[in-house]
Parts: structure tokens; C-alpha cells; sequence
């Protein structure tokens, strides 16, 4: 016998599977319903050893080549927290994006808009004891897709975690303040309101280094569990 | 302007696509191998070279267990493969017991040459390929026993969020007492179970259909 602690379940914020203004899903989204399962072992368990599956961390996606990038330097940093605001440490935090011109370094990306030979645009962080995490990037452009007429993607960064098990891993986009794209992308869209403002991150003087680069606050929040032990 | 930092918003980080870009921030060479040193995984073919930052495959101590390869493609809802998706996996050492924090059963043993953890990209054919081990079995709900299985997450452009599936194994012991199988219809509990390769032995072929017919069974965790 094993005493669970079962994550919670999504909450209401988070975004359906088949969503049609985002044209991929209709063929890639299940129809049959989902199957709803008891957390076991299985689910609430998850790997630790980041460095030894992925490397260490990239936290500097400005220092990866001989050059720096082109285009507006900027700092994201914010908290990994649970749904009871406690903090999730040591969890990795990936992260991958589109160049200033808001290309992406990958041969499928064939938009006519320019490389550049010191930008990736992939990283890793791990969060501290206090789930605090920050990396130095360069802040992605905006990109046309083939989604719908005129369609462009709001500028945003890929960020992927894992959290302390299976039952906790996200994958989201962060957004920009004031990005007039952000109400009419349909993967954003996705989410409902108000929590698609969750993923809005907010431009913070203080996160700001002098003469150096604009700071950006993003905290994450995984799913939590309730305190008390469920005999499952 | 409501944002993530408003305390009345304060909740779930919401889900997004991976979208059809992640192959050179997400699966690293090796990432598929979870007991040697192979670089299957990744995708470096979609990259200039210069720009495949994440790790290189290195050399681990022996896994203990029956060495077993996991074979398969993802499909849409037209049978057309999936070249875009990314699979990840996540099971038990050979003795049943979890690479976790989170698995405090002492008495079983653990590999520290095993994480338990494994990520594929998909490739022009929607196929994808796992080299592990089998794994033991883990208990369930109340006093019951799982079978040995593999937890399985499918991204990919088209999903904004991770479908989790099941792989359960044709030849592994005790799918009639599993409690999550049992919550399965009968008739479709066969999308779960891995078939085993008749001309490569210890080769187990797993393919995940998103929608049609075949549509594979996809669980709320």
C-alpha cells in the first residue's frame, strides 16, 4: 500500500485540446473523450538529475557565440511556484525562441526574414531553493504563420518545465505587455479569459539592469496538491 | 491591464503549444536512449550545426534489466504521419521503483545509471524510437498491482497541450488485475499495448494514433 498525493486537476484556465481558429488541431486533437485516471506512483513521481540528463544550465542566450545578437537585450526572471504559492525548486526551466526579426533558427522556418549567426535562441535554467529563476535573452519579433490570412504570432518565448513529476510538466509561451497581436492569435486564444492574461508577463523597472537590459517579471505556477494523504 | 503578476489571477500557468520549432531547444542527442550512449533523439538535421547547443550522448555505467527497444510513428486524424511531434517517457527501473524524490520505498533497489526518463523528436515519417529498459512493476490504487507499463507524453505542433497516454507490453504480466486498464473500454484497451516484433527480438512497436479509427486512448491525469 502507497499513500498518494494526488496533483490537482486542470483548472479552469486551461485550454482545450481542439480549438479550430488554431487550424492544426482539428486533425491532431482526440475525439474520443479523455479517460480520467487515478494518480498512481506512475503520475506523481518524476526525474531530478537535470544535469545529468540535459547538461548544465544555458542561462545567457546573448553569450552563445562569438558575437552578441542583434535586437532589444532583456532579463526574464520570475518564481516557479505551486497552486498553494510554495515554491518548486531545483525543477529546469527550458526555454527556446525566435531571433529579434522573429525568426526561429531551424530549416523549416523559411519566412524572408534574417538569421542571425549569434542567436540560437535555446537555454535552460534550473530554479534555486526559492524557485527563482532569471536568464538574459534578446526579445523575439513577431512572425507571420500560414494559419489564416494575415495571420502573425504575438512575439513570445517557449518556456517547458517539468516540475516534481509527471502530473505537473508545462509546456507554455510567455507574452509580451501591450501586444496588440496577443487578442487576435488563436493559440493564445485558446485559453480563456481572464486567465490568458496569466501569460502576460509584465515589465518591471526593477528587473531592469541599468545601461544594460529591460527586466520582465513571469512567474510560473504548476499544479499543487492538497496537504492531506489520500489512501489511493 | 491584468497580467501573470496580478495576485486575483494567480492560478495554473496555462498550456501552449510546443508548435512546429522546438526540435533544437527541447530533445538532445541521446535523449531517447535511456541505457547507452546512441544520440537518438534529436533532431540536429533541422539546424545549422553551429547552432545544436544542448548535450552531446555520453558514456553511462551498465542499467540493470532486459534491454528493450520501444518502435513507433504518430498519426493524424488521416493516417498521414507526424513529423513535428515529440514523445516523452517515463517509467520505473527494472525493480519497479522510480528515479523520484517523490518514490520513498527504500526497500526496492535504485539504478543510478537509470533515470527513467526519455525524449524522442518524431522524424519525417512520424517515427520514433526508445532504447530502455523493461520495467518492473509498481503498485496502484488500494492493495492492486499495475502492470509493467510506461507513462507517455505526445507534443507536437496542432497540440496546444500533452496528450498522456499508456504503454503496456503484449507479453507483460497481469493486464487482467491493472486498475487503470480496467478503466479502459474494453474495445479500445488494444491502442495500450505494445506489440512485439516477430523478426527483432526485444523490439516492441507502439503507434500513437491522435484521431481516427484507431484513435489511441488518452487519459486525464
Amino acid at each position: 500500500m502507497t499513500d498518494i498525493l494526488e496533483y490537482n486537476r486542470e483548472d479552469a484556465g486551461q485550454p482545450p485540446s481542439l480549438f479550430p481558429a488554431y487550424a492544426s488541431t482539428p486533425p491532431r486533437s482526440p475525439r474520443q473523450p479523455l479517460v480520467r485516471i487515478p494518480q498512481t506512483l506512475t503520475e506523481t513521481t518524476g526525474p531530478a538529475a537535470w544535469e545529468a540528463l540535459m547538461g548544465p544550465s544555458m542561462a545567457d542566450l546573448t553569450r552563445q557565440h562569438a558575437g552578441e545578437p542583434l535586437g532589444q537585450r532583456i532579463i526574464v526572471s520570475g518564481r516557479v511556484l505551486d497552486e498553494n504559492h510554495r515554491p518548486v525548486a531545483n525543477t529546469v526551466v527550458e526555454i527556446w525562441q525566435a531571433n529579434a526579426a522573429g525568426r526561429y533558427i531551424h530549416h523549416r522556418d523559411q519566412w524572408d526574414a534574417p538569421l542571425d549567426a549569434n542567436f540560437t535562441g535555446a537555454g535552460r535554467v534550473i530554479s534555486d531553493a526559492e524557485g527563482r529563476y532569471r536568464f538574459t535573452t534578446i526579445r523575439p519579433g513577431a512572425y507571420p504563420w500560414k494559419n489564416h490570412h494575415n495571420a502573425w504570432r504575438p512575439a513570445h518565448i517557449h518556456l517547458s518545465l517539468m516540475g516534481p513529476a509527471f502530473a505537473t510538466r508545462l509546456v507554455t509561451q510567455m507574452y509580451f505587455p501591450d501586444d496588440p497581436l496577443i487578442e487576435i492569435d488563436p493559440i493564445a486564444a485558446a485559453v480563456p479569459e481572464p486567465q490568458r492574461r496569466r501569460m502576460v508577463s509584465r515589465f518591471d523597472i526593477g528587473a531592469t539592469q541599468p545601461n544594460w537590459a529591460l527586466g520582465y517579471l513571469f512567474d510560473i505556477v504548476l499544479r499543487g496538491r492538497e496537504a492531506t494523504p489520500m489512501e489511493a | 491591464m491584468a497580467d501573470n503578476q496580478s495576485p486575483d489571477l494567480f492560478g495554473q500557468t496555462p498550456w501552449q503549444t510546443v508548435g512546429p520549432f522546438f526540435h533544437y531547444g527541447l530533445p538532445w542527442k541521446g535523449g531517447a536512449d535511456l541505457i547507452g550512449a546512441s544520440d537518438i533523439g534529436a533532431r540536429p538535421d533541422l539546424m545549422p550545426p553551429e547552432h545544436y547547443l544542448l548535450r552531446e550522448p555520453s558514456a553511462r555505467g551498465p542499467v540493470v534489466g532486459q534491454p528493450i527497444e520501444i518502435v513507433g510513428r504518430v498519426f493524424d486524424a488521416d493516417g498521414a504521419p507526424v513529423p513535428d511531434a515529440m514523445i516523452e517517457i517515463w517509467q520505473a527501473n527494472a525493480a519497479g521503483r522510480y528515479n523520484s524524490l517523490d518514490d520513498r520505498r527504500e526497500a526496492l533497489p535504485l539504478d543510478e545509471n537509470f533515470t527513467g526518463f526519455g525524449r524522442s523528436s518524431t522524424g519525417e515519417d512520424g517515427a520514433f524510437r526508445f532504447r530502455t529498459v523493461l520495467p518492473g512493476r509498481v503498485p496502484g490504487p488500494g492493495n492492486s498491482l499495475q502492470a509493467p507499463h510506461i507513462a507517455v507524453g505526445v507534443f507536437g505542433r496542432g497540440l496546444i497541450k500533452r496528450l498522456v497516454t499508456r504503454l503496456y507490453f503484449e507479453d507483460g504480466e497481469g493486464h487482467d488485475e491493472d486498475p487503470i486498464l480496467a478503466l479502459v473500454p474494453q474495445a479500445r484497451r488494444a491502442t495500450l499495448i505494445a506489440l512485439k516484433d516477430a523478426s527483432a527480438p526485444g523490439v516492441y512497436r507502439f503507434d500513437i494514433h491522435l484521431q481516427g479509427e484507431h484513435e489511441t486512448v488518452f487519459f486525464d491525469v
